[in-house]
């Protein structure tokens, strides 16, 4: 490589290096694209097909694949519930994350200093490390609550997993929100109070509205993370009921290889990964901008 | 003075929701791992017994967590040097070269990030299926199609590096946009005189690029090493649970094992301490080391 680029005279090592660099890029897409795309052709597949070259196209296009993963294996239900805690847990996410970045980037007061601190500490703490305090806290709750009411609420519940969902993730984004509102010029707030808005008016229509941007951004890197999430859901749902998608996709990934399903199980795949798929056709440009703008995720 | 007070009223109002559920499901939790991690304790019964720094020195002989400590190494380095080293060299030929279709390929890098762990490990598991898996498949072109097939997931020898493959396979991209981001904001002007200079594509590259995007680098590196850590568990919970035999087994899927699947919640949370020492001691060995002079421009 150091020989072809220090002999300049030729145009022939110029174009080789373009056809190399083409190659090297058209690898890494073939590598990514070919699989996902694998996964669709697969899903509408008949059982029977697999036992073929995996290489093979389908048949024809074998829908009930779809029917059996929405009704046999419950996937329309864990649908349901995914849909059901992940726009749960961004409402909860959006009404706590808001005011308190809100504050923490513009009021002065004692203390805040080391509420800061403590939310960036915060970023370093993984949900991974402590799933199981959590578990085991859910499972206090519940015996109290079951000595006293009857009843258990905590485990298996889908609105607490999303509350957690939001808990754990507000860190993020109170980094992310009081970045942005640190960025907004005081005036806004100083003219506002002259014309006599108090404190709750001014945050909620002056600037809660400039905050879209970032608002955006928090809602749809947060889409992401709560719909593909499933330590949690897999540690805090214990019974069939309250499992998300991307559980109930690992159930049929152990029930495929047993029964020899597999139509099925790409079809569950397909459920899962489409709705993040058509959502990052769409904002893709939004995203990666956000990215950037956001810094790091943990 | 009545504006003060409510301007209190307020502050405390906004904060108030976001601390309270902060502590209770982070801090509290941290805490737990920590006390917890003192104690004899297993199952559901309340036989809290403490013992010190006992569950600590059973750790340090136990073969299992030495292997996962082990694992865990292997898997850090490994995607650590594939991701970063593709991840630089494919952003800067997209943001250095004229590419057609340059918004395509960033478009398609992209899209792993987007996809749940569990997604990838399925996809995954169809690529190494020893028999129907599209790699073999692949291979056996070269190799003739009576050739023993390999075992990706099965082999004990292999597992580990599938597993990495899987978790290079999904950083590249989230990576490479992020330097491309980076590179972007270096003045084409400094190419153009290093060029002028003769400085070919590859010393520009080591000369410029990589001298101005180091803090980049660096803090990336640092979360990229700390994700790894529970990337790797993502992973080998969806694709092995550990297995074959141990040989995927890493940090926190051991832990989980113990705590979750065995309910031995004292032992477990001992390895979450010798994690959360880990992790930190890590980032700040990276820290250390990666230490330059910034670079203005």
């Amino acid at each position: 490589m150091e020989n072809t680029i220090k002999n300049k005279n030729g145009m022939g090592v110029e174009k080789l290096y373009k056809v190399f660099i083409y190659v090297a890029l058209i690898t890494l897409c073939i590598s990514i694209f070919v699989p996902v795309a694998w996964v669709f052709l697969a899903s509408i597949k008949e059982n029977s097909e697999f036992y073929g070259n995996p290489w093979a196209l389908p048949a024809g296009f074998y829908y009930q694949n779809f029917v059996a993963a929405f009704e046999k294996a419950k996937m329309g239900e864990y649908l349901l519930n995914s849909v059901i805690t992940t726009a749960v847990a961004i409402a909860i996410l959006l009404v706590v994350a808001l005011p308190a970045a809100y504050v923490l980037a513009r009021c002065d007061f004692k203390g805040n200093r080391f509420f800061n601190t403590m939310f960036m500490a915060g970023l370093f703490i993984n949900v991974n490390y402590i799933v199981v305090p959590i578990f085991l806290m859910l499972v206090d709750g519940d015996k109290f609550l079951r000595e006293f009411f009857g009843s258990s609420f905590f485990l298996n519940n889908i609105f607490i997993l999303a509350l957690i969902y939001a808990s754990t993730a507000l860190p993020f984004t109170i980094y992310l929100l009081s970045g942005y509102f640190k960025t907004l010029p005081k005036d806004y707030e100083e003219a506002a109070y002259v014309d006599g808005c108090g404190y709750f008016k001014t945050m909620v229509k002056v600037i809660m509205p400039m905050a879209r941007p970032s608002v955006i951004t928090v809602i749809l890197f947060n889409f992401l993370s709560f719909w593909n999430e499933y330590i949690i859901a897999l540690t805090l749902m214990t019974e069939d009921s309250g499992k998300t998608l991307p559980v109930g996709l690992m159930n049929l990934m152990t029930a495929q290889n047993a029964a020899a399903q597999y139509g099925q199980m790409y079809a569950g795949l397909v459920i899962v990964m489409l709705p993040t798929l058509i959502l990052y056709i769409a904002v893709q440009k939004k995203l990666t901008q956000g990215m950037c703008m956001g810094g790091l995720k943990g | 003075m009545t504006r003060n007070k409510g301007k209190g009223r307020f502050i405390a109002l906004c904060l108030s929701p976001a601390v309270i559920l902060f502590i209770i499901f982070m801090i509290l939790p941290t805490i737990n791992v920590f006390r917890m991690s003192l104690y004899k304790w297993g199952g559901y019964s309340n036989n809290k017994k403490f013992v010190g720094l006992d569950n600590f020195l059973i750790l340090f002989k136990d073969q299992k967590f030495l292997q996962s400590f082990q694992n865990t190494i292997l898997l850090i380095v490994i995607a650590t040097v594939f991701t970063m080293t593709f991840a630089l060299l494919f952003a800067a030929i997209l943001s250095r070269e004229k590419i057609v279709g340059q918004n395509f390929f960033r478009i398609i890098f992209y899209i792993p990030n987007i996809l749940s762990v569990v997604v990838i490990a399925a996809i995954f598991s169809a690529i190494y299926d020893p028999s129907r898996g599209l790699l073999n498949s692949l291979l056996s072109i070269f190799k003739g199609s009576n050739a023993e097939p390999t075992l990706w997931l099965g082999d004990q020898k292999i597992v580990i590096f599938s597993i990495a493959g899987a978790m290079i396979w999904q950083a590249i991209g989230y990576y490479m946009v992020m330097y491309m981001a980076s590179m972007a904001s270096i003045p084409e002007s400094l190419y153009e005189s290093a060029s002028l200079e003769g400085a070919g594509r590859i010393r520009q590259f080591f000369d410029i690029t990589l001298p101005l995007i180091w803090t980049n680098i660096r803090t990336t590196l640092t979360f990229f090493i700390i994700s790894s850590i529970n990337l790797s568990f993502l992973f080998v919970k969806a694709m092995t649970s550990g297995g074959p035999d141990g040989s995927t087994e890493v940090f926190l899927s051991y832990m989980y094992k113990q705590a979750y699947t065995n309910s031995s919640y004292g032992y477990g949370m001992a390895i979450g301490v010798v994690i959360f020492v880990f992790s930190f001691a890590l980032s700040a060995i990276v820290n250390h080391i990666t230490k330059r002079e910034p670079l203005e421009f």
